[in-house]
């Protein structure tokens, strides 16, 4: 279980509301660095996986590993046990996330949103905490909002800020759950060019849900392809997108194309 | 004379300093009402399964009966389990847990206004429970509800003239007084009007005051 193979590991994961099957027997491995592209039709529990990931929802069935350790279980006596708190809190450390409705906190300015769990959870001053959240707020293109409040900015600032929060956490795998998906067509690209830039000076995990194939194309290592809480197909972003195997994906495909 | 503007001008003095009485009482009252109701809602909506019972219990118990009624148990029957406590003290208890069942209420309206989005934002910061409620969702839960909390505060205040039940020297309670010791009720009692009337007033537009201020710095939308 060396955590320098594998970063985020599902191993037969499971998921249901009531009788409803949203994940079933999920088994993904993602390598640290590696950026993921999931797409698929609403319902086939996309964002599903990332929000077991980050605890918040529960596991049905099955383990999920970050960074060589079992999320939401830990061993005691050779044996898997449910978390304790603590041990809940240190892995969610490890993990970040962007929401596709930002949940920016509305009455703290963009500097203080990315200032209180820093302050909170990792003991940093005032002082540090801010300096960092400055730094974060200027490579997200924000380093003149720093004293707006979540209100006085257009969404995709809102969403650029919600970014920088997440980041000041120093998560090792970033989240992104549909994160443009409630812009105006005219404000994702500056949130994707955000990602991008990520991508390319941070040495991170990403895990993205998304609908923009274009970006998922260029952007990401591989896509995974889900139908009916299963991988359907995965691979890399010329295959899937140049020469799907599966009907499934080519019929989404077509369907997504024939939107744009 | 049907009104005696000197007989006015002698008791004045002795009914501003009952006003004092009454807004001590009421705004130490409030105060209680304002946090204890605070630690009913938090409670009923996120303490654990075993409190739920009891405290709805306890604050229907509270809500469905009579404040006299709570005066009178705090000040005449609690003394018989040895908890002696002066009139005053018994009185402002009484108003602030009363009004506190209705203030829990009202919070648990603002608790559970506050969107989901926030709570789930606060876990995926690993921010601990204390803080998510101190600086997260407290901070957007109130604001809200404060025209509410308003009203409460001028009830509460309407209702002091209750502790002349138990002999609080509060403005009716002192207008009694001047009215048996002078044989005259109609300015005592009048001006015991006037002045809640000229207080209701005041206090609701401070109250104004305070909900466009949170709107403008704290709410922020």
């Amino acid at each position: 279980m060396a955590g320098n193979e594998t970063m985020v590991r599902f191993d037969k994961v499971t998921k249901r509301y009531g009788n409803f099957v949203v994940l079933d027997q999920l088994e993904l491995e993602i390598a640290p660095g590696e950026k993921v592209a999931i797409i698929g039709p609403s319902g086939s529990g996309k964002t599903t996986v990332l929000r077991m990931l980050m605890t918040l929802e529960r596991i049905d069935g099955g383990v999920i590993w970050v960074d060589g350790e079992p999320l939401t279980s830990m061993r005691r006596n050779g044996e898997l046990v449910p978390a304790d708190q603590r041990h809940l809190r240190r892995m969610r450390g490890k993990i970040g996330m962007v929401f596709q409705h930002f949940n920016l906190f509305p009455h703290m300015t963009a500097l203080k949103n990315c200032m209180e769990a820093p302050c909170a959870v990792l003991n940093l001053s005032k002082a540090e905490a801010a300096a960092r959240a400055t730094e974060l707020l200027e490579m997200v293109g924000l380093g003149n909002k720093l004293n707006n409040y979540p209100a006085q900015l257009s969404g995709g600032q809102q969403q650029r800020v919600a970014i920088a929060r997440a980041l000041a956490m120093r998560p090792k795998v970033m989240l992104f759950d549909e994160v443009t998906s409630a812009l105006d067509p005219e404000l994702v690209g500056e949130v994707l060019n955000v990602i991008r830039k990520l991508g390319s000076e941070l040495d991170l995990t990403m895990l993205m849900v998304t609908h923009q194939m274009g970006f998922a194309k260029e952007f990401a290592d591989r896509v995974c392809f889900f139908y009916q809480g299963r991988i359907c197909e995965q691979g890399p972003p010329q295959k899937i997108f140049g020469a799907p195997e599966n009907e499934r994906t080519r019929q989404f495909l077509r369907a997504v194309l024939e939107a744009a | 004379m049907f009104w005696d503007w000197q007989f006015v001008g002698q008791i004045i003095p002795q009914l501003l300093q009952a006003a004092i009485v009454t807004i001590f009482a009421t705004f130490l009252g409030f105060l209680i009402a304002a946090f204890l109701g605070l630690a009913f809602a938090l409670g009923r909506l996120f303490g654990p399964k075993w409190l739920a019972i009891p405290l709805v219990g306890l604050i229907e118990g509270i809500r469905s009966t009579p404040l006299l009624i709570q005066i009178f148990f705090i000040y005449f029957v609690l003394p018989e389990a040895g908890i002696s406590i002066g009139a005053l003290t018994a009185g402002v208890l009484a108003l602030g847990l009363h009004y506190a069942t209705y203030c829990s209420e009202v919070y648990r309206a603002g608790l559970a206004n506050v969107p989901r989005g926030q709570w789930e934002a606060s876990l995926a910061l690993n921010l601990p429970t204390w803080r998510t409620f101190r600086d997260i969702i407290i901070p957007q839960a109130i604001p809200p509800v404060v025209p509410a909390l308003g009203n409460y505060l001028v009830s509460l205040f309407k209702d002091t003239p209750l502790l002349s039940a138990i002999g609080v020297l509060e403005l009716l309670q002192t207008a009694k007084i001047i009215g048996s010791e002078n044989f005259r009720y109609t300015e005592p009692i009048t001006l015991v009007g006037i002045i809640f009337l000229l207080l209701s007033l005041a206090s609701a537009v401070i109250i104004g005051f305070i909900e466009r201020w949170l709107k403008r710095h704290v709410m922020r939308s």
